[in-house]
């Protein structure tokens, strides 16, 4: 969708600011809001470029940043942090060579610490894009990733031999 | 909607069918068998229906009388009436401020201005919270009814959720309920075949904690900076758009088609005399069964962990922190405390928004205030200088004391600046900061004291050696 679009989509008030920038990060594939479509959002709704700027980057779940394909937030928060979220990061990083806002040279893991999810029920949790993981442990979490990682590996693969067929 | 369907529901009859799978059919049979108080649906009033009935199937709400309270307001009460039956059953905001629902919707009622809004905060970000989200995904009709009939009363005819953008699976079940609603004409232009409209629309937060401030809420539906704003004007006189604007929490929502229903006095018969009714707390940490129960008002955190919780699950109980991050610590002695409005405020505390996090003796104090801290670091907005700085040298101060670097009068600095936050800070968010480090002060000072003692640095000024220094202030 073009930003036009979307900005029909939601209605050009001001008040669909937040839906419409989520639609915007939400289209992109390495999940965050470019310049480009900043400037092209202020002339198509009448907001100067740094509103909209000062808006969105109040808010933690927008990224001017390119972020992974699989954004992975790890809760923060006391009832996590009681229960082994430290741990949770160590794996983690361990796991994908990353520190916490970073993303893999491959483009498919940015690792974020986030505020309360509100899975506490299952806590240390964390979310991977929209999927909940709860009662998280180092294995559980190496199995997780390594199940993503086989998943991207097969399309790659899948990927590569349809555009072989096509020649 | 049909005349007949419509005749149904005021009856209170099933108007499809009751209940869909058998498996759920055999529990109620059971339910019937063993004693009432001993099952886990005794006492219900904002869970009742949650993990009976079919969330996304509006026939399995109605069946077990949903909508039937909308309709009866419509049909036989007046607006006025709805307020005074709210009034009269003494039910409190269940958001955290604990403020008397009925005065909050008399004062919206009062205002001439047109269009009124009704908004259901569903912007839960206390962590250690997931009782809204439970409600949304476990039963969104009765949220819905809950909102149209408080737009009947305050004569609103639009209504907003504002959800979080976390809780996906909430705001699918809260769209599709809405459309489904819609569908019967349950909502939208003259429901139950009366003069009223209500429509309702959901917003969708992107991550930040002040947002369930009230009025940071309205700046951040109207598409700014979800800072909050200076009161008064409250959102009852100027909310959203400038508009009257009755704001509630989800949980509060959610008690009023029963409230409607069964009247005022049946909801005092639950809970204490100052705050009746019940609460749905959300309990974790170092227990057995962690999860959300609904209890009536005055339980102790006693009753609560050794009868619901199963017990600790490791070690013995040290302290716990009622109401989220903001909330304060308890120790020991607090533990037969009834946990209602009143009581607590007795004690300084506030009951918050019901998350009960408890910690058994491996916790350090130190460990647990710094990721308190860290969490207002991250979320204070900025607005005010106060919240912004001071939260930041707070959870400095707390890194000095775990890492055994801290100077003779860092407790002195912490109490200060907690008492200068609570007393200046704009918004709730940090004035409530000051709670559990002041709480930590009290009961647990021996302890941060003995770590200002393990400083082993001798160029520091250590607390023995506080008296030789000369105060030039």
């Amino acid at each position: 969708m073009t930003i036009k679009e979307i900005v029909d989509k939601y209605g050009s008030k001001r008040e669909n600011l937040l839906q419409i920038l989520h639609g915007i990060q939400n289209q992109n594939p390495r999940n965050y809001i470019n310049k480009e479509s900043i400037s092209a959002l202020s002339k198509e709704m009448n907001i100067p470029v740094s509103q909209i700027k000062g808006t969105a980057s109040f808010y933690s779940m927008f990224s001017f940043i390119p972020r992974g394909k699989y954004v992975i937030r790890v809760c923060e928060s006391p009832p996590c942090h009681l229960l082994g979220a430290e741990s949770i990061f160590k794996a983690i990083e361990y796991k994908l060579g990353i520190m916490i806002g970073e993303t893999t040279k491959d483009g498919l893991f940015t690792l974020e610490g986030t505020s309360c999810l509100g899975i506490c029920g299952v806590a240390p949790a964390m979310m991977i894009n929209e999927d909940v993981h709860g009662n998280l442990n180092e294995e559980k979490i190496f199995q997780i990733l390594d199940q993503i990682q086989e998943q991207e590996k097969e399309r790659i693969q899948l990927c590569r031999e349809e555009a072989l067929t096509r020649f | 909607m049909s005349r007949r369907s419509i005749d149904q529901i005021l009856e209170g009859k099933p108007y499809k069918k009751l209940l869909s799978s058998e498996k759920l059919q055999q529990s109620e049979i059971d339910l019937v068998n063993t004693d009432p108080k001993k099952t886990q649906y005794y006492g219900r009033i904002v869970l009742d229906n949650c993990g009976r009935i079919n969330p996304e199937e509006i026939e399995e709400y109605i069946g077990t009388g949903g909508y039937q309270a909308l309709g009866m307001a419509l049909k036989e009460k007046k607006p006025e009436d709805i307020i005074k039956i709210v009034k009269d059953s003494g039910l409190k905001g269940r958001g955290g401020a604990g403020f008397p629902t009925g005065l909050k919707w008399s004062f919206a009622a009062q205002e001439k201005e047109s269009p009124k809004y009704v908004i259901c905060n569903a912007d839960e970000g206390e962590p250690g919270t997931f009782k809204d989200r439970l409600i949304m995904e476990g039963d969104p009709h009765k949220i819905l009814e809950g909102m149209a009939i408080c737009a009947y009363a305050i004569g609103a005819n639009i209504g907003y959720i504002y959800i979080r953008g976390e809780y996906q699976l909430s705001i699918q079940r809260l769209e599709k309920a809405i459309k489904e609603a819609e569908k019967l004409g349950l909502l939208g232009k003259n429901i139950f075949d009366t003069d009223f409209d209500f429509e309702v629309k959901i917003k969708i937060g992107a991550g930040s904690y002040v947002c369930g401030e009230e009025t940071a809420l309205l700046n951040s539906m109207e598409g700014f900076r979800g800072e909050p704003r200076l009161k008064p004007p409250f959102p009852a006189k100027s909310g959203f758009l400038s508009k009257p604007t009755n704001l509630n929490n989800v949980e509060t929502l959610a008690n009023i088609p029963p409230i409607i229903l069964n009247g005022a006095e049946w909801f005092r018969k639950f809970g204490t005399e100052d705050s009746p009714g019940t609460k749905v707390y959300s309990i974790l940490g170092h227990i057995n069964r962690p999860g959300l129960i609904e209890v009536p008002m005055g339980i102790t955190l006693r009753e609560i962990i050794y009868d619901y919780a199963g017990g600790m699950s490791s070690g013995e109980f040290k302290m716990a922190q009622i109401g989220g991050t903001a909330g304060g610590i308890l120790p020991i002695e607090l533990l037969d405390v009834p946990l209602d409005y009143l009581s607590l405020q007795i004690e300084g505390h506030n009951l918050g928004s019901g998350a009960i996090l408890i910690m058994n003796e491996t916790v350090p104090v130190v460990d647990f205030l710094e990721c308190c801290m860290k969490f207002f670091v991250h979320e204070s907005c900025g607005r005010c200088s106060i919240c912004r700085i001071g939260t930041k040298q707070m959870y400095e101060s707390f890194k000095y004391l775990r890492e055994k670097e801290a100077n003779y009068d860092e407790l002195k600095k912490i109490e200060e600046l907690a008492e200068a936050l609570k007393l200046v800070a704009f918004c709730p968010l940090g004035q409530s900061v000051a709670s559990p480090v002041l709480s930590a002060l009290k009961y647990f000072r021996a302890e941060l004291s003995k770590e200002i003692d393990s400083n082993e640095d001798y160029e520091t000024i250590t607390r023995e050696m506080s008296d030789i220094v000369f105060d030039y202030s």
